[in-house]
């Protein structure tokens, strides 16, 4: 299943400057280890070195926050697009 | 430097009184060196003393930015009692060295509006041009 992943400016240098990608996975876990085998440099900024959901950042399956759905295990479908957004916060 | 639309100026601004006595937050859009959309989005912190950008109103503002053909260039924030510069706060978490970074003060009262660029630690402030449009 191929499906849209939407990149965020900060995070467009680890994906050769593209706005979107498209990467294979049933599940949003699968979806970041197989961009991870493609854009080594965006798989730091997305999971940690145990394999989970880095805090700063927030995935989204079209409109859901995937912490609220099944996390990494959340299921993705044909025509869906999952968003990669870094936390923005400071002082 | 930052050249803002004087629509998207008045819209921060008054987004920043509207978070009064918390610190606001938003993100700014456009094109290059010219932010022409201001987007309001909510202090998921509900600080007075930091903030962190809603996540979806982020994720809503990407959109409306990609829709419209323009990018998110910048957030800004407002310090309620603290001049307009970054904090060390700020600089720790700047997530992108190609953002602007403005800061709206009420520290003297009027709000002061400033604009920074901040990469690896380093804080340069740039001029704010208001754009007659």
């Amino acid at each position: 299943m191929s499906v849209e992943v939407r990149i965020p400016t900060m995070l467009r240098p680890a994906v050769g400057g593209a706005a979107t990608v498209q990467a294979e996975g049933e599940t949003v876990g699968e979806i970041v280890s197989g961009l991870a085998a493609t854009y080594p440099g965006l798989a730091g900024q997305v999971v940690t070195e145990d394999g989970a959901l880095h805090k700063f950042v927030n995935v989204y399956v079209n409109d859901d926050d995937i912490r609220y759905l099944s996390k990494l295990d959340t299921k993705v479908g044909e025509g869906d697009t999952v968003s990669i957004m870094p936390a923005v916060a400071g002082g | 430097m930052l050249r803002l639309s004087t629509r998207a100026y008045a819209e921060m601004v008054a987004h920043c009184y509207d978070g009064l006595p918390l610190e606001a937050c938003g993100l700014l859009g456009g094109t290059g060196e010219d932010a022409t959309v201001c987007y309001p989005t909510a202090n998921a912190a509900e600080s007075s003393r930091v903030y962190t950008v809603e996540p979806k109103g982020f994720l809503r503002a990407d959109r409306d930015a990609e829709e419209r053909g323009i990018g998110i260039l910048g957030v800004f924030h407002s310090h309620t009692h603290t001049a307009a510069y970054p904090s060390p706060t700020d600089v720790t978490q700047a997530p992108d060295p190609a953002w602007h970074y403005v800061l709206v003060s009420f520290a003297d009262g009027a709000p002061v509006v400033r604009s920074y660029r901040i990469m690896g630690g380093n804080i340069s402030e740039e001029p704010v041009v208001l754009l007659n449009r």
